[in-house]
């Protein structure tokens, strides 16, 4: 066996190079979020009282609703990946669809969220980190719905099928990212922050 | 695979007229050249910033600039020389000679490599176009730390602007070269036979997916304060002033290595090439890079000495651990000459400045990783000369090594020898006049990022001898660019493999064709250029090498 046909098997098996750098942007992604995280954490420590005084109660129902619908979202596209891996062009359709409705939905409710909070961007520090922090976050998610809108088109147009699907699958890497980072939002400013 | 593809670019027709094909170009080679076109502009931009710098400092009293335009002029030369000229000339070399070194056709996205491209001069201009700006171009040094960051004109939002413009090209970019890097070499280019040119910028690109996101955030982080109303470096409003050094210098020293990385590349390659000698430890080499990648990202806050805030023994311990890696570069390099026959060709002149002057800055490094030290000397021209001895003295005669030894490769024509000795002895004579004196300036007192000073306080001589040797690296540089132009119009006459190198990138013709390889040689070690050369020769001629 000649040296070519080794190294041609070898890259078959190996990750594709539109996967490997969407692997390699959500790293630095991962980087720029951590930054925020880092801030909030110096600042938080910093604080004599969290959250700060002024800062009306942040009610958790609908933040709880917009998590389920992420994270929810990610299994959804997950079985839309699956289909294609299977060749079913029409399933992965269905699945694209559900995602994007929960995405969309997803970005809805939360502006609905903004404008029941009673507090601004202006107001103080918590406000400044909330709002930079969710809306920098929200940013993505409307990137990445934009992203498998695309998808979808291809999808649609037939341009996806079992053996060729790479933009499918770098699309969930991002999705995926984007939903683990809601979760950690969540956390930080739901779950870990005292009423 | 890329090797086994047919050349696809060869099928659409090229759009009519020079100017349109520079502009629309996806060809790494050309958009490699452009990367060095763009950058010697800004250089010379910097350059000329740094003379009147220089001028004003020459004697005491004001002459030429007031205080407020020198604030300006140290903040956009240091953003300019750091964003717009060192790291994209390097990445303009990355681009040009990774897909040659490792035998690829292209790089792995042609089309974002245009892109990561053209974002580097309009972010350019944005910083300068502060210049226009009410109440000037930003003025708070290339670091701008807070609360002052928060406190100037409009200057600062388009610095700000300009740079998360171009720390996005460079993530582009960076991402770009790893997957190129690590999906598109040759048939038998192992990772372990890539020339350590690669090595460099595979580092380099590490650090840079890592490191340039959090400045990106700092920097939206001070664009909110700025102009939405948040608070994150406020504290009258519950933020943390010192948040903005520690997201500053997170990303900035990994940074200081972005810079370095891909310059050892070149001169490890140039001294292992004029010496005759393989490299030294090639696996010494990727482990200093690798180690030094990972080590760069605990030793930020030693620039943070000085706060009072920041654990000081730890942050001293890792500031003197990355001197390690760095030490065995130096023995690397110290190895690859030791019983070689040299030929003190240009590129080697640069090499070995870059060796001794390197040096220098690096022993500086390792002093004022004492918090001792560092409490003397912070923020005093101890520092200024340090930075330059690293980053001129460092980087900048390594990209020239680069230049001398590529340039063929590039443009198809030698250049003159002897305009590159004049550049080169007027450069490091004229670099250790400018610099050194800085080093005694700093530890007599003397603080960085002043325009004037007093008669009295015994500055003045040294200044004058540091103001003239500026001069003279002025004059050396426009050798060079004198060199360039000329040679430019010659006919083009190198030939494939001007240096008997050892690296791929000189099995294919001097300018390559837009293919890159008619043919590529096998690849069964590390150097198969220098491979071909020895089974050309036949076996009599292979035990005098």
């Amino acid at each position: 066996m000649s040296t070519a046909e080794i190294t041609d098997e070898r890259v078959a098996r190996a990750t594709s190079g539109p996967i490997l750098g969407m692997v390699l942007f959500v790293a630095s992604e991962a980087m720029f979020f951590a930054t925020f995280f880092g801030a909030y954490f110096t600042i938080r420590a910093a604080s004599p009282a969290w959250p700060p005084k002024g800062i009306p109660h942040l009610e958790i129902g609908i933040a709880t609703v917009l998590t389920v619908i992420l994270v929810s979202s990610s299994f959804v596209l997950q079985q839309g990946v699956r289909a294609i891996r299977r060749g079913d062009g029409r399933g992965l359709q269905a699945w694209l669809a559900g995602t994007l409705g929960l995405g969309i939905s997803f970005l809805g409710l939360q502006l609905y969220d903004y404008s029941q909070l009673g507090f601004g961007l202006k107001d103080g520090i918590f406000g400044t980190l909330f709002y930079v922090m969710t809306s920098l976050h929200m940013a993505h998610v409307f990137g990445g719905v934009v992203f498998l809108g695309l998808v979808f088109t291809q999808a649609r147009t037939g341009q996806l099928s079992r053996s060729r699907h790479e933009s499918l699958e770098a699309g969930a890497i991002y999705w995926h990212f984007v939903d683990v980072v809601w979760v950690g939002l969540y956390t930080v400013f739901y779950l870990l922050t005292p009423r | 695979m890329a090797v086994t593809q047919a050349p696809t670019r060869e099928l659409t027709p090229e759009p009519r007229g020079r100017l349109l094909v520079w502009l629309t170009t996806t060809d790494h080679k050309k958009i490699g050249i452009l990367y060095l076109v763009n950058s010697f502009s800004f250089f010379t931009v910097g350059g000329i910033f740094a003379l009147l710098m220089r001028t004003e400092l020459a004697r005491p009293g004001q002459q030429l600039i007031g205080a407020h335009a020198y604030n300006e002029l140290f903040t956009i030369h240091g953003t300019l020389m750091i964003f717009l000229v060192i790291f994209p000339i390097l990445a303009g070399l990355g681009n040009y000679f990774v897909p040659l070194q490792i035998g690829a056709l292209d790089m792995a996205f042609p089309r974002i490599n245009a892109l990561s491209f053209w974002l580097l001069p309009v972010g350019g201009l944005t910083i300068l176009s502060g210049f226009l700006a009410k109440g000037g171009a930003a003025a708070c040094g290339w670091t701008c730390y807070a609360p002052l960051n928060e406190q100037l004109g409009t200057g600062v939002d388009l610095w700000l602007a300009g740079l998360i413009l171009v720390g996005t090209a460079s993530i582009l970019g960076a991402i770009n070269f790893i997957v190129t890097i690590l999906r598109m070499r040759a048939p038998g280019m192992t990772m372990m036979r890539l020339p350590v040119f690669v090595w460099g910028i595979l580092a380099t690109s590490l650090l840079v997916i890592l490191a340039t996101p959090v400045f990106t955030a700092g920097l939206i982080m001070l664009f909110a304060d700025r102009r939405l109303g948040t608070s994150f470096f406020d504290p009258a409003h519950g933020g943390v002033a010192l948040l903005w050094q520690n997201v500053f210098w997170f990303f900035g020293h990994p940074e200081v290595y972005m810079l370095i990385l891909g310059a050892w590349g070149v001169v490890t390659e140039i001294l292992s090439v004029f010496s005759g000698r393989p490299i030294f430890s090639y696996r010494g080499v990727v482990l200093s890079f690798l180690m030094i990648t990972a080590l760069s990202f605990t030793v930020w806050a030693h620039h943070m000495f000085a706060t009072g805030a920041v654990e000081l023994p730890f942050f001293s311990i890792t500031t003197e651990l990355i001197s390690i890696p760095t030490g065995v570069l130096f023995f690397v390099w110290l190895g690859t000459l030791w019983k070689g026959k040299l030929r003190f060709e240009v590129p080697m002149l640069f090499a070995l400045g870059f060796i001794a002057l390197f040096l220098i800055g690096g022993i500086d490094g390792v002093w004022a990783a004492s918090p001792a030290m560092d409490f003397a000397i912070h923020d005093t021209y101890w520092v200024v000369a340090h930075l330059h001895y690293v980053l001129f003295g460092g980087t900048l005669f390594g990209i020239m090594a680069g230049m001398y030894y590529w340039f063929p490769k590039m443009s198809g024509r030698m250049l003159s020898r002897k305009l590159g000795q004049w550049h080169f002895w007027l450069q490091f004579i004229g670099f250790n006049v400018t610099f050194f004196p800085m080093h005694i300036l700093g530890l007599r007192g003397m603080p960085r990022r002043i325009a004037d000073y007093a008669p009295d306080r015994g500055w003045s001589f040294l200044n004058l001898v540091s103001t003239i040797g500026a001069f003279l690296i002025a004059i050396s540089l426009l050798i060079f660019f004198a060199n360039v132009l000329t040679t430019l119009r010659k006919p083009r006459s190198a030939p494939a493999d001007p240096w008997r190198a050892n690296t791929l990138e000189w099995a294919t013709s001097s300018p390559p064709p837009p293919h890159n390889f008619d043919a590529l040689p096998a690849i069964h070690s590390g150097r198969p250029v220098y491979d071909a050369r020895v089974a050309e020769a036949g076996p009599t001629d292979r035990g005098s090498r």
